[in-house]
């Protein structure tokens, strides 16, 4: 009896093991989740907090369920949402590919230095996640302002007599998001090109193909799952992101997550947040499970 | 001139004066910064020859492999092939193909898409790159698996399709790196003749690098023996094993039994060699005169050797007595390490001709045994 007692903890502990985790995503995300759809199902009024509760009391024995999509219509509704939300995807999906035309040619001169040299760059690409990510958004503030430094340094140098306007635009956005996000494009491409044999690339060329050749039949394809897996970490993210526009763009370029900030905070209209986030999540969920699915396929590999 | 000897050199090329080498390595040296891979090598390989370079590791035969294919530029000297001077021509600009060791097919390419590969590169009509490798899949008997990916496959499936690949360009030289090292004994032997048969058929001059001596032996025409970025002898595995010219030689093919000596006397057919510990002196067979008192070795290979219970009554041979240390017994055949009277192990081997009950071998460990050798079967060396 022992024994089988012993045997039950033994693969009971693989259960124990797994269940950690879980109760951990349990509580910080799904539970979370629950809690914000819940809010985005329920009316707006003014009170602490500031939306109907789900259930309410009506006598000792009956309770009513208080549900309304009135916050999924308003937003279908009015245009600024739908327009924040595509220009939210336009920016997302061009600096997506900005980080990708930036990040793939020194991704792959990382993966052929000499191994001090990667060891180096490699540092360089993850040394700036050691900063405060808000003190590098503010110093590019400082770098693209009219009073900024790149202008005074164009100005001193000769190159222009007027600042050129860089701050609160759609360029400094972009500039912002490719800069931040840029590792996240060059760590999965650089793993996955780690990867390539050499030998293939010789073997290429051996049977006639020249250089371009080899590249766009061999390195290509088979970094494609690296080039996913970059685009998707630097897609998803940025298409919620809220700091950076803020700052950098100031009022002037519309994403979904400042939209979602005003909502929250300086309306107060925390039903509509909510039911802003949920469309947010909804509209990546499909990019998501696409890098989950390539994620497990790499690591069956 | 006299074209009856002409069939005399249809297998042995580089014996007809009259005979243009298909490839003329000359003067190749190859050097990484101060360490010099290639030496100064001169070589001429004969169309149609399955040439093998043989060496250990680090010896140069891969990065002189290398420089044959294009992926290394010689730090000084000429590369020609087929009367073309190729040293400073790219890989994918020469007639030439190669089989890595690592096979290196395209992981995202079925087996059809990989052979045809450098047929697609050289822009031929589709119907005729179709028909070439189907009659390539068919000629290496993979044509039920065209349309799989190399993951699909086992290690000498894979094996025969990088083959086909190399193949099917109908290449002037066919390089192969270690083509047989990752196959387990069976299928080496297995592949070790389609490899041989193959050449024959296609009349492909094959360049093969391998640290396997036996797999030297067996494949090629003539073998280059390299060390240290140069070669030591080049010949026919005959040559290199029975006539070897330095120490080196002799032991890095096969075994043999060395024995250290100073020459005694000579009469320009048979030596006498005193070696210390020894009463008797040796009698080698060598031709040359070496003056008296030279230094020399003496190699005896372990088949060479009589191994017998009981004194040896032929008369002619050098003999030497021995106990027997140990047995090493390998099936089709045994091998003894006798201690000699002074106290040095040498190695010889004897088929197991009969077939005992009970496994007796001719002779049993801590036996007293005689040994004896031919004249001509010791090889006298001077390096």
């Amino acid at each position: 009896m022992w024994r089988r007692l012993g045997e039950q903890l033994q693969s009971g502990w693989k259960v124990i093991v797994v269940l950690i985790p879980f109760i951990w995503l349990l509580l910080f995300f799904l539970a979370p989740f629950f809690m914000v759809l819940k809010i985005s199902l329920a009316e707006s009024v003014i009170a602490s907090p500031p939306f109907k509760p789900l259930l309410q009391w009506v006598s000792d024995s009956a309770v009513s369920i208080n549900i309304v999509f009135d916050n999924f219509l308003f937003i279908w509704e009015d245009s600024l949402y739908l327009d924040t939300y595509l220009n939210s995807i336009k920016i997302s999906l061009i600096s997506t590919i900005l980080c990708l035309i930036i990040g793939y040619p020194i991704a792959y001169a990382i993966v052929r230095a000499t191994p001090t040299a990667k060891n180096v760059f490699l540092l360089m690409v993850i040394l700036p996640f050691w900063t405060s990510f808000l003190l590098r958004v503010y110093a590019w503030m400082g770098l693209l302002a009219d009073q900024g430094t790149i202008n005074n340094l164009l100005i001193w140098l000769g190159i222009i007599d007027e600042p050129i306007r860089m701050l609160y635009t759609e360029f400094a956005v972009y500039v912002g998001i490719v800069y931040t996000y840029l590792p996240f494009m060059i760590l999965p491409l650089y793993a996955n090109m780690e990867k390539l044999d050499i030998n293939l690339l010789e073997a290429a060329a051996d049977l006639g193909a020249k250089p371009m050749m080899t590249f766009l039949t061999v390195t290509l394809p088979l970094t494609v799952p690296g080039i996913i897996a970059g685009s998707l970490l630097v897609f998803i993210p940025a298409t919620g992101e809220y700091v950076i526009p803020d700052l950098l763009g100031g009022g002037n370029v519309l994403m979904i997550g400042r939209v979602l900030y005003s909502e929250f905070n300086a309306n107060t209209d925390w039903p509509v947040a909510s039911a802003v986030a949920i469309v947010l999540l909804f509209l990546l969920v499909l990019p998501m499970m696409l890098y989950q699915h390539i994620q497990s396929r790499e690591s069956e590999s | 001139m006299d074209t009856g000897s002409k069939p005399d050199f249809e297998d042995r090329p580089w014996l007809d004066p009259d005979q243009q080498p298909f490839i003329r390595i000359q003067g190749i040296t190859k050097s990484f910064g101060p360490f010099v891979a290639v030496d100064n090598v001169d070589l001429d390989i004969y169309k149609g020859e399955l040439f093998a370079l043989l060496g250990g590791s680090g010896c140069g035969k891969t990065t002189l492999l290398r420089m044959m294919a294009g992926f290394e530029t010689p730090t000084s000297g000429k590369i020609s092939i087929d009367g073309m001077d190729m040293t400073d021509v790219p890989p994918y600009e020469r007639p030439v193909n190669m089989m890595f060791q690592s096979y290196a097919l395209f992981p995202h390419m079925t087996v059809e898409k990989n052979v045809a590969y450098g047929l697609k590169r050289d822009g031929l009509p589709k119907a005729e790159i179709a028909d070439r490798v189907s009659d390539m899949l068919s000629m290496v008997e993979l044509s039920a698996f065209s349309k799989r990916k190399p993951h699909q496959l086992s290690g000498g499936q894979r094996q025969r399709v990088a083959l086909a690949r190399s193949l099917v360009k109908n290449p002037k030289l066919l390089l192969l790196d270690e083509p047989l090292a990752a196959l387990d004994k069976r299928l080496r032997e297995q592949t070790q003749y389609e490899l041989m048969s193959l050449q024959e058929k296609l009349g492909v001059t094959f360049v093969v690098v391998t640290h396997d001596q036996e797999e030297a032996m067996t494949l090629s025409t003539r073998i280059a023996v390299m060390d240290q970025g140069y070669f030591v002898q080049i010949g026919t595995p005959t040559e290199i094993y029975e006539y070897p010219e330095t120490c080196f030689v002799a032991d890095f093919i096969g075994s043999a039994n060395m024995f250290e000596g100073r020459v005694r006397e000579t009469d320009g057919k048979v030596c006498l060699i005193d070696v210390p510990g020894f009463e008797q002196p040796f009698q080698v067979e060598h031709p040359a005169n070496i003056p008296v008192g030279a230094k020399v070795w003496v190699a005896i290979r372990p088949e060479k050797l009589l191994l017998s219970p009981t004194p040896i009554t032929e008369t002619g041979l050098n003999i030497l007595k021995g106990i027997v240390d140990d047995i090493g017994y390998y099936g089709n055949s045994s091998t003894y390490r006798i201690r000699l009277q002074d106290d040095r192990i040498i190695q010889v081997t004897h088929p197991n001709q009969r077939r005992p009950r009970d496994a007796r071998h001719v002779a049993d460990w801590e036996d007293m045994v005689y040994l004896g050798w031919e004249p001509a079967s010791g090889v006298l060396l001077t390096k």
